[in-house]
């Protein structure tokens, strides 16, 4: 059934196809970048697998380890940080092993493109010990993932399968495979594999041990290394992308030792590849994973010495590091402002943060998300942004501080979106009513998981299929945990919004604010869209409007002017105009540039 | 790696430059070529500044390049030419929207969009100005401006014997197929 048809997928989609391929039967993940589309793609293969958005990347890892113990080929997928979370799960599952193969995708983010950090998972595998698979192109992430699959069932062991931006968002011409069904042993009751006790943990460690070791020999012979020797005069050990940009920056009769099983590293195959090459290179992207390894098996080799250990390779960068090869370029004589990512015109949480910057006495935990964005110029409106579901808790640390330190006259907030809340929020507002927290939870539900690009999440009642989902309303479980104030208000509507605001802080009784507009993207909503007009008469170039931090609305010539080509006519600019300079529009007159 | 071409577009989010490098790979691919193409995801796309990158050639291994390296840099939008100009190899040429977006530093009045981008531009490296968002909009939409682009990317690629109305039928919803037809000529024939 193998088809000659190529297909031009990115990573993300390839793996996909690779899981549908192996038989996959059930498959959670949480979404983040560079990540996110490995799932979306899934859904066409509804038919084959079960496939879900997890509240987050911890219960992903639990649900796909359960399906696992129950004897069908699962995955679990999320970015880097995502694995942080996921962590606890994932090394006992090492010591327990696995019912059918279990495969987890971390996708990495070197130079940060849309994370916090750049932690190089890699030292997972190692520090998790369980087998290391690192695809470097489309093809590969297909056909690595099948044999993923054969290497955990083999070895009764989780895969880390691991990604990173460029594999992921880069797209390769792949070819097809049909689908292979496997068979599945009925499941039975094994509480000395599957029950984590301490005296089946002390069994299970040695056994672990061994696997590891057998792992080593197989990662020798495995399919995933390849040797490909020319000159002997230079030899480069490279994986994952970085192979891609050592094969173009090294000149073409160089000697390759290509790895796609990277943990534990096939250190025969290294030393055997090291004895025919005179001088040898470690080619690899962020952390010296490989390098230190092969140095420590007395294996002479040029690594982290010339290549950067941190931020994203390129081919350039390579033959710069190797070669001293500076680039030819032609500058420009012109500066260039920079174009930081800002909140979209229309975005509901304009008006929150717009309100929650006017007050020089508060502080804000913030978390990740769009409504990250709430830190940039002119708004500002932001502390702290640590990680997922921080927003909370790390407000709890600022107000004890503040209380334990004697300075009063803060006010603290702490912000997360209703992904985030579903995610690993809901524990900061308990810790925040059982310890008697002086700090007012704000969810900022935007109804939708926003930054990566739309996914759903408990709170918006649909599941990854596109199906109908139960529903989990927010403000019920805030209720639920003893917030007997939960105040629900329309961040677009200024007035109201602000008195939320003043509500939430002269409350008697635990107060939290739930901000709730969908996002203007979400395109199942008919959303209420317009235009607002400047009327030049009226505006007295006070720059009020500009406060508000939309891309719609600038200055022009002392005057507010609006770009109609960005404004959907939300209004929040013409809320905060002391003149009422700025209206929306008439239906009817609107219509034209849309 | 001498026959293998490596073509930049930057512009800002929302811009449909993810759409059109995927209709200009769909005809590279059914061209024969071997293709990689990368995409960034994620915060960047909030209005941000955004470039794809598109290699093709006989054998292409890396999706992506650094400076010096490009043969054309297309730029949606004015300013973001100058800002990716040092990937441009020295004897590379540039296709450039002469339109300007303003960026959120320069909507709040604390810095000013320079001036003389287009001739700063054209200074440095052979440049064809295109008012593809002039032109999309004379066609009906300023939407299909990165259509018009990809006519333009084309001919100075002189790609024209690829067969770009089926790569835009395989990329396109049906109902703004026409329309993006009229503007892939549109861009080909400007100035030309």
């Amino acid at each position: 059934m193998e088809s000659e048809k190529k297909h031009l997928l990115t990573g993300n989609e390839a793996v996909a196809r690779g899981a549908y391929e192996a038989g996959v039967r059930v498959c959670s993940a949480y979404p983040g970048t560079p990540s996110t589309e490995i799932f979306e793609n899934l859904v066409q293969y509804k038919d084959a697998l079960y496939a879900e958005w997890a509240p987050n990347e911890k219960v992903a890892v639990e649900v796909a380890y359960g399906a696992s113990i129950g004897n069908v080929r699962s995955l679990a997928a999320m970015k880097h940080v995502g694995m942080n979370v996921a962590a606890d799960p994932i090394f006992t599952s090492a010591y327990n092993g696995v019912g059918a193969g279990f495969v987890i995708v971390s996708a990495d983010d070197p130079s940060m493109h849309s994370s916090q950090n750049e932690q190089d998972n890699r030292q997972y595998a190692r520090s998790a010990k369980i087998p290391l698979v690192e695809p470097s192109d489309s093809q590969e992430c297909k056909e690595f993932m099948k044999e993923a699959y054969e290497i955990s069932e083999r070895f009764e062991i989780p895969v880390l399968f691991r990604m990173t931006t460029r594999v992921c968002h880069s797209k390769g011409l792949v070819t097809f495979n049909a689908r292979t069904e496997r068979p599945v042993e009925p499941y039975a009751r094994n509480i000395s594999k599957f029950v984590c006790t301490p005296a089946n943990a002390r069994r299970n460690r040695p056994v672990l041990e061994e696997k590891l070791k057998a792992l080593e020999v197989y990662a020798n012979e495995s399919p995933l290394n390849v040797m490909d020797v020319k000159s002997p005069d230079v030899g480069v050990i490279t994986a994952s992308i970085a192979y891609q940009y050592a094969k173009e920056a090294f000149p073409k009769d160089t000697s390759f030792l290509k790895l796609g099983f990277t943990w534990p590293l096939p250190m025969d195959l290294i030393r055997d590849f090291a004895s025919r090459v005179k001088k040898l290179y470690v080619v690899e992207e962020l952390d010296p994973f490989m390098e230190e390894q092969i140095k420590a098996a007395g294996i002479d080799c040029i690594g982290k010495d010339v290549i950067p250990r941190m931020f994203e390779l390129n081919p350039e960068i390579v033959r710069r590091a190797v070669f001293g090869i500076e680039p030819e370029t032609t500058a420009v004589d012109c500066d260039v402002v920079p174009r930081p990512p800002a909140l979209c015109p229309g975005c509901p949480h304009r008006g929150f943060f717009y309100i929650m910057s006017k007050r020089k006495d508060f502080v804000i935990g913030g978390d990740i998300g769009c409504y990250t964005l709430g830190c940039a110029a002119p708004l500002s409106a932001m502390d702290t942004c640590v990680c997922m579901g921080g927003g909370l808790s790390v407000a709890m640390g600022l107000a004890k501080a503040f209380e334990a330190s004697g300075q009063t006259g803060k006010k603290v907030f702490g912000v997360v979106g209703d992904s985030t809340f579903f995610h690993s929020g809901m524990t900061g507002a308990v810790e925040i009513i059982y310890n008697s927290g002086n700090v007012i939870p704000c969810v900022l539900d935007n109804s939708i998981t926003g930054m990566t690009g739309h996914q759903d999440n408990p709170g918006t009642g649909y599941a990854l299929s596109g199906e109908i989902a139960a529903r989990v309303p927010i403000e019920d479980v805030l209720a639920s945990y003893g917030y007997k104030n939960v105040i629900i208000v329309d961040p677009q509507d200024l007035k109201a919004m602000q008195k939320a605001v003043d509500d939430a802080l002269s409350s008697e009784v635990p107060a939290a604010i739930i901000a709730r507009r969908p996002c203007l993207l979400i395109k199942r909503i008919k959303h209420d869209i317009g235009k607002c007009v400047v009327d030049r008469e009226k505006c007295r170039g006070c720059k009020m409007c500009l406060k508000v931090a939309c891309p719609a609305v600038h200055v022009k010539d002392g005057k507010a002017e609006i770009d109609r080509t960005l404004c959907v006519g939300c209004t929040v600019c013409a809320q905060v105009c002391p003149f009422g300079a700025i209206s929306r529009e008439e239906p009817a007159a609107a219509r034209k540039g849309e | 790696m001498k026959d293998t071409k490596s073509i930049l577009l930057a512009g800002v989010g929302g811009q449909g430059i993810i759409l059109m490098s995927k209709a200009f790979t769909a005809g590279l691919v059914a061209a024969g070529y071997d293709v990689k193409m990368s995409e960034v995801h994620g915060m960047a796309q909030r209005g941000g500044s955004v470039s794809t990158q598109v290699r093709y050639g006989e054998k292409v291994f890396s999706p992506i390049i650094g400076r010096g390296e490009a043969d054309v840099l297309v730029a949606f939008e004015k300013m973001e030419a100058v800002r990716y100009a040092e990937f441009l190899k020295p004897s590379g040429s540039a296709v450039v929207n002469d339109a300007e977006i303003v960026p959120l530093p320069v909507a709040s009045g604390a810095v000013a969009y320079p001036g003389g981008v287009l001739d700063a531009m054209q200074k440095a490296f052979r440049v064809r100005v295109v008012p593809a968002s002039g032109l999309a909009e004379k066609l009906g939409s300023i939407r299909c401006m990165n259509i018009v682009l990809l006519g333009a990317l084309v001919n100075a690629l002189g790609l024209d014997k690829i067969d770009w109305k089926a790569a835009l039928t395989e990329t396109l919803p049906p109902k703004i197929l026409k329309l993006n037809l009229d503007a892939f000529e549109a861009g080909f024939h400007y100035g030309g």
